[in-house]
């Protein structure tokens, strides 16, 4: 691991010492924040025992279908926008305003119309999701070099033989990042809309243990979605990087 | 010209898309565009609207002064140190992608209800963006201006008001475009929860008395309002980036 790497790591375990000296001097009250070795024993317990297991696991699967809704959408819709100049430069400006809107006050709108139960969850989830994978996916096609383009043409590459092997391959790492993001804002999306009305999931759960005082429940879920989506994201991250480098060169 | 056209289209469209919506799942659950108008300029006219555009707009500017503040000097600070950056850059992407709203209960505990709770989450949204954006915009300066600005020994607040703001301006504007779409979204889930005020409390009050009509007449006027200041944004933004190149 780099040095910076190293130091990464020393300053979140500091951190992590420097709330369990903090809680555990009672600096922070215990009503608060519990000692994160504290949370920590509450989560290994609540997952050992298994009740949390039916709520993780309908979170996870709203989660992967929205990832995957978004980023599908995302890429035909950036695929065929880009086509479409005119359209694209008429449709530029809703994009870029697009995450200014807060989604979740139409939640109630789509229970009406898809139902109770997973569908509205997924379809937030996928709002959020769906146009940073949009933008990505055209930002990528944008900045295919002119010259591989002209190439393909001289060796007289037909359009799905230039489309596989010269666009993707050059916009890739803008689809990557476009996935990266869909894949974050998607958790944001799904548990926020567990968390406001729904009555299952890890969100509603934590909305649940925080309205009848059962702070153990509610801080272990919380740990296991932050260590959940930290590890997720650190992995996605140096993949990326790496993705970067291999095209810098 | 045309693309003032075409923008009109698209909105043209929008609305449509929302009318057969409406005609097909009806008023219970969705309200039609014209009514939903009709109910938002009544919101407008009426007393008892205002007061909670106010506690909104407060909370709103409080949180946004403390992340755009905030954010400038922390992301300066990790733009200036490479090290300090490259340490904090991870790390701050994923809290960037953390569902924040799961803290919800550790703020509220922490600040009790009200303003200070609903700044503190909206603040919370709001300064990552611009961390990451100030950064990143320090990081790209020319070597070449630092290094003069050493040869002339420029004081750092003197290196910060000469170089690093102008330089990093069009950057930063990016980073309040998007850090200000954030911290409205912290601020109105904070309203949501735990507020008796606010645009946020009105359209979970709506919600919970099934009165879609106002729900969406507040919704259609929040979004209308977030849309055009994060145009305006926009339009500076995309002014100073052409100047900058």
């Amino acid at each position: 691991m780099s040095w910076a790497g190293w130091l990464r790591l020393i300053v979140v375990g500091g951190a992590v010492l420097l709330l369990e000296v903090l809680c555990r001097a009672g600096v922070i009250a215990k009503t608060v924040l519990p000692a994160p070795s504290v949370m920590a024993g509450d989560l290994y317990r609540l997952l050992a025992s298994g009740a949390a297991s039916a709520d993780i696991g309908e979170t996870l699967g709203n989660v992967a279908m929205a990832v995957i809704a978004s980023i599908l959408l995302g890429f035909v819709a950036g695929v065929a926008i880009h086509a479409m100049p005119r359209v694209r430069r008429a449709l530029d400006p809703f994009l870029a305003t697009y995450y200014a809107v807060p989604f979740f006050v139409f939640y109630p709108v789509l229970i009406v119309i898809f139902g109770l139960g997973a569908a509205p969850i997924v379809v937030i989830g996928t709002l959020f999701g769906v146009v940073a994978m949009l933008i990505n996916t055209l930002n990528g096609l944008d900045r295919i070099p002119r010259v591989l383009l002209k190439t393909a043409r001289v060796h007289g590459m037909d359009p799905v033989r230039t489309a596989l092997m010269v666009k993707l391959p050059s916009a890739a790492p803008f689809l990557f990042t476009g996935a990266k993001l869909a894949i974050a804002y998607c958790f944001i999306g799904v548990i926020a809309a567990e968390f406001i009305m729904s009555s299952s999931g890890i969100g509603y759960s934590i909305a649940y243990a925080f309205n009848n005082f059962d702070n153990a429940r509610m801080y272990a879920l919380m740990l296991f979605i932050i260590v959940l989506v930290t590890v997720l994201n650190a992995v996605l991250f140096t993949w990326e990087r790496r993705i970067m480098q291999r095209r810098r060169r | 010209m045309r693309r003032k056209t075409d923008t009109l289209l698209v909105i043209v469209a929008l609305v449509a898309l929302w009318q057969v919506l409406h005609w097909i799942v009806g008023s219970v659950a969705l309200t039609s565009p014209a009514d939903t108008l009709a109910r938002a300029v009544e919101l407008l006219g009426s007393a008892t609207f205002w007061p909670h555009v106010a506690e909104t707009g407060v909370a709103l500017l409080y949180s946004l002064l403390l992340a755009v503040l905030g954010g400038l000097t922390i992301g300066i600070a990790l733009g200036i140190n490479r090290l300090a950056g490259e340490v904090a850059e991870p790390i701050l992407v994923s809290l960037y992608s953390l569902p924040k709203i799961t803290l919800y209960p550790v703020i509220l505990l922490a600040f009790g209800l009200g303003l200070s709770a609903k700044v503190a989450f909206g603040t919370i949204h709001g300064i990552i963006p611009v961390i990451i954006f100030t950064m990143n915009a320090v990081r790209t300066i020319p070597p070449v201006m630092l290094r003069s600005a050493r040869v002339m020994r420029l004081s750092p607040p003197q290196l910060v008001s000469t170089i690093i703001l102008p330089a990093a301006l069009p950057e930063l504007v990016s980073g309040l475009r998007v850090g200000f779409s954030l911290t409205l979204l912290g601020v109105l889930i904070g309203e949501m929860f735990a507020s008796q005020r606010g645009l946020g409390y009105l359209v979970m009050n709506a919600i919970g008395g099934h009165d879609v009509r106002t729900m969406m007449a507040v919704v259609l006027i929040l979004a209308t309002t977030a849309v055009l200041i994060s145009a305006g944004l926009l339009h500076i933004d995309r002014r100073m980036h052409r100047r900058a190149s």
